[in-house]
């Protein structure tokens, strides 16, 4: 699919808020392509914007900071579109499902209710026939007995079926390209693995685009075909999910993937990365993993390292990059 | 083999549900919530003891009993010999420092308007660990060896990172000198790379210290690396409870089976052996009758639907509460 024209293109996307007269840069120079059908993983640690750099695609965070770059759907700009002309691309072209099923429905709205207003928004269909929607779609994330279930409110469900719920009505207007905030983070993991191979069926089924935002790298390994690494609002590493997984080239994916307890002998000490991420208010002048960084120059802690593509499709923000053999022995 | 610190026998735990409006009309009695249904369990001297199961299934629940933040309505719990629960007993608080609990969520167990100094001298003081003037002393080794710097001693909680604040817990749990730590999710409030410092810090001072530790978890890969045995729960009861790798590298019972699988694999090609499990955890509030799995099981029969299956030992294996564990492990 990568040959194709990519439907989504995010460039120099950067997402400054201010607090207290302090610039805080939550995503800074990220840019990357979605295509029909692909499902790229954003990982990174809390407070690496990932999820700011989903809502800023979406021109969510546009009233709270400062959001510059561009991002192209379809070959259309929609990072300085007006709020009115956005509101037929959201949720119909581009949808999006939210970390908290908890707190992400409205408590006071029936189930079917918040359905059906996505398809009402965005489509001319009438009302038995929006109805008629919202019941296929909760039969198809596996909701039992949906036709009933379609006057409850959401305390009614629980945490599985509500992400369900969220899900069904991202999906419900056919989008294409999800959006994927942690949609599995609250949940267990025999869940967690139900819910995945039902995005991936979807977005094999409908061609639709993925992006899916989450820190668990098995998570990646498992559902994604591209992966970008996200460090203090950069993207530090990008490329083909085995590549990445198991060559990793900057230093920062190499100590997330060693500190993981895998293949090491039980109770060992486990790999760690020293120190803690930055602040945003008081990010390095260089590279911001060089304080962290065993391998760190003296130009590291001067200048940022450019994301630079190294092979086809594959970019590294770094140096000195790990050698491939080092990466895989890691 | 090693003596059993803590004894663990049946311990079974309700919840009253108050009444709503609705049962007050139909005239239901008030439902209760059946949080443990008959968990056994021993804890060896110096070994970790995992805890894993779904949100729900009582890991939480069964590690507040055992420090006595919660009473069981049946079963007992024994420490060195002597039942927690007797009459009296409670008024012993040495079995409060000998026993400590961590807590999962690094944001809220530290008092927001005490600093750290303040937070670990009031454990030693409680109990009466130091003489007054060694407090101070005490405090700088405390935090030494949880390696926070010093000038921690003087902050407050808000001042420190996840991490940080998951290494004063540890501190304050070790400044009354206790032989068992319970802890119930440590580190599952933080990111991979900060997690990794605080199991390793874990791991060495158990070492150091001697410490019992009951890991109460639901990362699956990371109960792994710190066990030395793993106990399964499902809905409040024990369904498997063996080595830590035997169990991880050959499950035995169905549920056990289908919750390793369901982790997903680092590596892209490794799909797992996708056993993928029907719906989801029945509301303790409504046990089902028999097995409790059986609603979810593949391997379920009639049987299993009557009778409740205890646990049993299973050659080569561990412990294993499932009326067909021989022919499940073998289709393993």
């Amino acid at each position: 699919m990568s040959d194709t024209q990519p439907i989504l293109e995010v460039e120099n996307l950067c997402t400054t808020f201010t607090r207290g007269g302090v610039a805080l840069p939550a995503v800074r120079d990220v840019s990357f392509n979605v295509g029909k059908g692909e499902v790229l993983g954003l990982v990174g640690e809390s407070g690496s914007g990932k999820s700011v750099t989903l809502r800023s695609i979406l021109g969510l965070s546009r009233r709270y900071g400062d959001v510059t770059g561009s991002v192209k759907w379809m070959g259309q700009d929609i990072a300085q579109m007006p709020e009115r002309k956005l509101r037929h691309i959201r949720g119909r072209d581009i949808a999006m499902i939210f970390q908290e099923p908890m707190t992400s429905l409205n408590p006071l709205l029936t189930v079917g209710l918040q359905l059906t207003e996505t398809l009402k928004a965005h489509t001319d269909m009438g009302r038995a026939a929006r109805r008629d929607r919202a019941i296929e779609m909760l039969d198809h994330v596996g909701i039992p007995a949906a036709a009933s279930r379609l006057n409850e409110y959401p305390h009614q469900f629980s945490g599985g079926m509500r992400q369900r719920v969220m899900i069904a009505i991202a999906l419900a207007a056919s989008p294409k390209l999800l959006l994927a905030d942690e949609p599995t983070t609250a949940l267990d993991v025999t869940i967690q693995a139900q819910i995945l191979d039902l995005i991936l069926s979807l977005a094999d089924e409908l061609e639709m685009g993925v992006i899916l935002v989450t820190h668990d790298l098995g998570v990646v390994a498992q559902t994604c075909k591209k992966a970008a690494v996200m460090y203090a609002g950069r993207i530090v590493e990008q490329g083909d999910v085995r590549q990445v997984l198991r060559a990793p080239r900057h230093p920062y994916t190499v100590g997330l993937m060693r500190s993981v307890p895998q293949d090491v002998p039980p109770r060992s000490q486990l790999y760690t990365v020293p120190g803690t991420p930055p602040s945003l208010e008081a990010l390095p002048q260089g590279c911001a993993f060089a304080p962290r960084c065993q391998g760190r120059t003296e130009g590291c802690l001067v200048a940022r390292p450019p994301l630079a593509t190294i092979a086809q499709g594959r970019s590294v923000a770094c140096f000195n990059p790990v050698t491939d053999a080092q990466g895989a022995a890691a | 083999m090693t003596q059993p610190v803590m004894d663990i026998k049946d311990i079974e735990l309700e919840f009253q549900v108050s009444r709503t409006l609705t049962d007050f009309v139909k005239q239901r009695p008030g439902r209760v919530v059946r949080a443990l249904n008959g968990v056994s369990l021993q804890l060896n001297k110096g070994e970790t003891l995992g805890v894993v199961g779904e949100s729900g299934c009582g890991k939480s629940t069964l590690a507040r009993c055992i420090v006595r933040l919660y009473e069981p309505k049946r079963g007992s719990i024994h420490f060195d010999g002597k039942d927690i629960f007797a009459a009296g007993a409670k008024a012993d608080r040495s079995y409060n420092r000998r026993v400590q609990m961590m807590f999962q969520d690094p944001y809220s167990s530290l008092n927001p308007r005490m600093t750290t100094g303040q937070i670990l001298s009031e454990a030693l003081s409680v109990h009466n660990m130091r003489p007054k003037d060694e407090i101070a002393t005490r405090v700088a080794e405390l935090l030494d060896l949880v390696r926070l710097p010093q000038d921690a001693a003087g902050k407050l909680p808000h001042e420190f990172s996840g991490g940080q604040r998951q290494r004063i817990a540890i501190a304050r749990a070790l400044a009354v000198e206790p032989e068992v730590l319970i802890a119930d999710e440590l580190v599952s409030a933080l990111d991979v790379s900060v997690q990794a410092q605080v199991v390793n810090l874990l791991l060495e001072l158990q070492d150091r210290l001697n410490l019992t530790i009951l890991f109460v978890a639901h990362d699956l890969r990371l109960v792994r690396h710190v066990s030395n045995r793993v106990a399964v729960i499902y809905l409040g009861r024990i369904v498997e409870v063996g080595d830590s790798e035997t169990l991880f590298s050959n499950p035995s019972h169905p549920y056990s089976q289908a919750l390793l699988s369901a982790a997903p694999s680092l590596d892209p090609d490794d799909k797992g052996s996708a056993i993928r499990l029907q719906g989801e955890l029945p509301s303790p509030l409504n046990v089902p009758s028999g097995c409790p799995f059986h609603v979810r099981c593949r391997h379920a029969t009639d049987f299993c639907k009557i009778e409740v299956p205890e646990l049993r030992a299973l050659p080569g294996r561990g412990e294993v509460a499932c009326h067909h564990a021989e022919e499940v492990s073998e289709h393993a």
